[in-house]
C-alpha cells in the first residue's frame, strides 16, 4: 500500500536524510521524498499498521533532522 | 514570506544592528565577551542545539557541526587572543542570511514552478435542479453532465453534449492557437474555455483524468535521480567527514611540526586553528546540494510548460546526450491519415471514378476505404450499391448502379483478368474496373506533417548525429519519405517484432556514451519504448498506453517537439555543471587560500553563502524554456 503525506523541511540534505530514516523504519518497504513538492511518498509492508509506522517514521526523522515535520 | 522565514529575518536585523551598536561601545576583556554572546545567540542558538542534537543522536557530521566548531574556536581565539569577536558573529550572521536567503529562493521558485503547472482545476459546474452548483472534481461520478462557462478549466474528462467554444490548451501543449471543438468531440481536462458554454458528459472520474495523470507525473518526476544527483548525494557524504578530519589535521600537525623541528613558540597554534576554522567555514556542501536539485525541478517544469512532460531528471540527463534518435514513421513522421492523393489513367472524370469506388468500399471500415469516402466528400447513398463482396486481401466487387465495380490492388485486377497500367507514385494504389473494364487507379498515401521536415533540421541543428526511420510500410513508400525529409538511415517492411530487433541491432553497434531515443506515437510500440534508452511518446492528449510507456512523453503530436526537449535538456544539464564546476572549484581554490593562511574568515563565508546564492539563481534559470 502506498501513501502520500504532505511534509515540511528546510534544506534538501534533509529531505535525503528523511528519506534514509524512513526506509530503515520497520513495517516501511519504500520511501520516497521530494524536496521540491514537500510530499513522501511511503510504501508500507503488507499488513503493516500504517498510524504505529507513521508515528516511528516521524520520530525517526525527527532524530536526523531536527525541525521537520510530517503531516500525518 | 512563511513564519518561519519571518522570524528569521526579525533574528538577523536585530543581530546586524547589534553587532553595529557594539562597535561603538567602549568595553575590554570579559564584559566585552559577555556583551558579544548577545548577538552571538539571538542568531545563533538553533544551530548550537541542532548541532548539540546531531551529536546526542549520534548524526554529528552536518553543517550545523561545522558553524559551530568555526564560529566557537574564533570566540575563544578573541578571548585568549585578538580580542575581535566580531568575526564570529558574523560568520554566524551571514550564515543565517544565506540559509534565509536559500529557504526564500527555493520556496520562491517552488511556487513559480507550480504556478506554471496550474492546470488543476478547483471545482466542477454540476446542473443540479435548473440551477448550477460548484462541486469538487474528485466527487462528479463518470457520465454526469457538467457545465463549463467561458473562462473556467474543463475539469474533467468528456465528450460534448452541448455547444461549441474555443479552447486555450496552452497549460497542456505549450500551443498557443486555439482549438476549436463542438458537439461529438472529446475534450480534455486542463484546458482552458475561452467562448462558448459547453457541456460535457464525463468519460473518466477525476483520477484517472489527463489533468491528474499530468500532475502525478511531473510531481514524481524528481524522485527518480539522475546521475549528477546520485554524485552530490555521495560527494556530500563522503566530503563532511573529510573536511572536518583534515581540518583537524591543519589545526593540529603544522604547529606541532614547526614547535618539533622549527623551535617555533606555541603561538603557532592560534594561526593555524584560525586557518583550520576558515577551512571549516568554506568547506559546507550546501551551495551543491540544493542546487543541482533544484536545477532539475526548474528543468522539468519548465519542460512541461512547453508540453514536454519528462518523467525524471535521470531522463533529463540521458535526453541531453543523446545521438541517435529513431523514428516510427506512421503517426510520428507522418499523420497516420490516408488521403487521396492522385487518380491516373482515368477513363472516365476523377470525380466520377472517385464515386464507383467510395460507394463500392461504402460498407468497408479500413483505413483505406475511409479515405476514400472522405475525398468522395458527400453522402452516401447506400441504396445505389449491391452485392457487395470483399476479396480478402484484394479488394471489393460490387453492383453499383446496376453496374459491375471491381475496386481493388493488382492481384484483383489480375485474378479478374482486366489488364491494368502500373503508377509511377508512391504509395497504396487502388485500380478500378467498371463491367470489366479498366477505368483507372487511385493512389492513396500518407501525407507527412508540416512540421517533419524542419523537425529533423532542428534535431542535426542540436547535435543529433544519426536520423533513423523504422517502418512497417513498403520500401518504396519509406524510401521517399525518408528523403524528402532528409533521414540518414530507413528500415522498411518490419513487423513490430522487426522494430526492436532493428534498435537492439542499433543500441549494440552505437557507441556508448551517445544515447539512442525512439520516438513512437504510443500505440503498438511500448516493447520499442522501453527498449531504447529514452522512449518519446507523441500526442499523450488521451491516450493512456502512451504515457505509461514512454520515458519523455510530447502532449501534442508536433515532432518540432522532439528538438526543443533535448534543447531543454541540454540547457538544464549545462546549468547543472556549471553549477558543479562553479561551486566545487570556487570551494577548492577557497580551500586552499585558507589552507595557506591567504583567505580569512570574509572570504570563506563569500565561498560558502556567496557561492550559494549565486547556484541557486543560477538553477532557477532552467525554468525559462520560452526563447529556446
Amino acid at each position: 500500500m502506498k501513501k502520500t503525506y504532505k511534509i515540511e523541511v528546510d534544506c534538501a540534505n534533509c529531505a535525503n536524510k528523511m528519506e534514509d530514516a524512513t526506509k530503515k523504519t520497520e513495517g516501511v518497504k519504500d520511501c520516497v521524498v521530494n524536496f521540491m513538492t514537500l510530499k513522501m511518498k511511503v510504501e508500507f509492508e503488507d499488513g503493516a499498521d500504517v498510524d504505529a509506522v507513521m508515528q516511528n517514521v516521524l520520530k525517526n526523522c525527527k532524530k536526523v533532522e531536527d525541525d521537520c515535520e510530517i503531516f500525518l | 514570506m512563511t513564519k518561519k522565514q519571518k522570524k528569521m529575518l526579525i533574528r538577523i536585523v536585530i543581530a546586524s544592528i547589534a553587532i553595529i551598536v557594539l562597535h561603538f561601545i567602549p568595553v575590554k576583556g570579559i564584559v566585552k565577551f559577555l556583551l558579544y554572546m548577545i548577538p552571538y545567540l539571538i542568531i545563533g542558538y538553533d544551530i548550537l542545539l541542532k548541532a548539540i542534537k546531531g551529536i546526542k543522536n549520534r548524526q554529528p557530521f552536518d553543517e550545523c557541526l561545522l558553524m559551530v566548531i568555526a564560529t566557537l574556536g574564533a570566540i575563544l581565539l578573541a578571548l585568549f587572543q585578538t580580542g575581535d569577536y566580531v568575526e564570529a558573529v558574523a560568520v554566524m550572521l551571514f550564515y543565517q542570511i544565506g540559509e534565509w536567503f536559500q529557504s526564500y529562493a527555493v520556496g520562491k521558485s517552488r511556487r513559480n514552478i507550480s504556478d506554471l503547472m496550474d492546470i488543476r482545476p478547483d471545482y466542477a459546474n454540476v446542473e443540479q435542479d435548473g440551477k448550477l452548483e460548484k462541486v469538487d472534481p474528485d466527487d462528479v461520478e463518470i457520465g454526469t453532465i457538467i457545465v463549463v462557462q467561458p473562462g473556467e478549466k474543463v475539469p474533467l474528462d468528456g465528450i460534448i453534449v452541448e455547444g461549441s467554444a474555443s479552447l486555450n490548451t496552452s497549460a497542456l501543449t505549450g500551443e498557443s492557437v486555439p482549438r476549436e471543438v463542438t458537439v461529438g468531440d472529446e475534450i480534455i481536462s486542463g484546458c482552458i474555455n475561452m467562448t462558448g458554454v459547453l457541456k460535457i458528459e464525463t468519460t473518466k472520474e477525476f483520477e484517472e483524468s489527463t489533468v491528474s495523470k499530468i500532475l502525478d507525473l511531473v510531481e514524481n518526476a524528481s524522485s527518480r535521480k539522475s546521475k549528477s544527483e546520485d554524485f552530490i548525494s555521495k560527494f556530500a557524504r563522503v566530503y563532511t567527514p573529510a573536511v572536518v578530519y583534515s581540518a583537524i589535521a591543519l589545526a593540529l600537525l603544522p604547529p606541532i611540526f614547526s614547535m618539533l623541528f622549527l623551535n617555533a613558540s606555541a603561538t603557532v597554534f592560534a594561526t593555524w586553528i584560525y586557518r583550520a576554522l576558515t577551512f571549516l567555514v568554506i568547506s559546507c556542501p550546501c551551495a551543491l546540494v540544493i542546487s543541482i536539485p533544484l536545477s532539475f525541478f526548474a528543468g522539468i517544469g519548465g519542460a512541461s510548460h512547453e508540453g514536454v512532460l519528462v518523467k525524471g531528471s535521470n531522463y533529463l540527463e540521458l535526453l541531453a546526450q543523446t545521438k541517435y534518435v529513431v523514428f516510427d514513421k506512421t503517426g510520428t513522421l507522418t499523420q497516420g491519415v490516408f488521403e487521396v492523393n492522385a487518380i491516373h489513367h482515368n477513363t472516365m472524370e476523377e470525380e466520377k471514378l472517385l464515386e464507383y469506388a467510395a460507394l463500392a468500399e461504402s460498407a468497408s471500415s479500413h483505413p483505406i476505404s475511409k479515405s476514400l469516402q472522405r475525398a468522395y466528400g458527400k453522402e452516401i447513398d447506400r441504396f445505389r450499391v449491391a452485392e457487395i463482396e470483399e476479396v480478402s486481401g484484394n479488394g471489393i466487387t460490387a453492383k453499383v448502379d446496376g453496374k459491375e465495380v471491381a475496386a481493388g490492388n493488382s492481384k484483383l485486377m489480375k485474378k479478374l483478368c482486366i489488364p491494368y497500367k502500373d503508377c509511377h507514385h508512391v504509395g497504396t494504389i487502388i485500380h478500378v474496373a467498371i463491367d470489366g473494364a479498366y477505368a483507372g487507379h487511385i493512389v492513396i498515401s500518407d501525407i507527412v506533417k508540416k512540421n517533419s521536415k524542419e523537425a529533423i533540421r532542428q534535431l542535426k541543428k542540436n547535435g543529433i548525429e544519426k536520423t533513423i526511420m523504422l517502418t512497417g510500410d513498403a520500401d518504396a513508400v519509406a524510401r521517399k519519405v525518408a528523403t524528402e525529409l532528409g533521414i540518414d538511415q530507413m528500415y522498411s517492411e518490419l513487423l513490430p517484432a522487426g522494430k526492436v530487433e532493428k534498435v537492439e541491432e542499433i543500441l549494440n553497434t552505437k557507441p556508448e556514451k551517445a544515447k539512442l531515443a525512439f520516438v513512437g506515437d504510443g500505440i503498438n510500440d511500448a516493447p520499442v519504448l522501453s527498449r531504447a534508452d529514452i522512449g518519446i511518446a507523441m500526442g499523450a492528449m488521451g491516450s493512456d498506453a502512451a504515457i505509461e510507456a514512454a520515458d519523455v512523453v510530447l502532449m501534442d503530436d508536433d515532432p518540432a517537439k522532439i528538438a526543443k526537449a533535448i534543447k531543454i535538456a541540454k540547457k538544464c544539464m549545462r546549468i547543472v555543471y556549471e553549477n558543479i564546476y562553479f561551486a566545487i572549484g570556487i570551494k577548492l581554490i577557497c580551500l586552499l587560500l585558507g589552507a595557506l593562511g591567504i583567505a580569512n574568515m570574509w572570504v570563506a563565508i563569500f565561498a560558502d553563502v556567496g557561492v550559494m546564492v549565486i547556484a541557486v539563481l543560477n538553477a532557477v534559470r532552467a525554468l525559462f524554456t520560452k526563447k529556446l
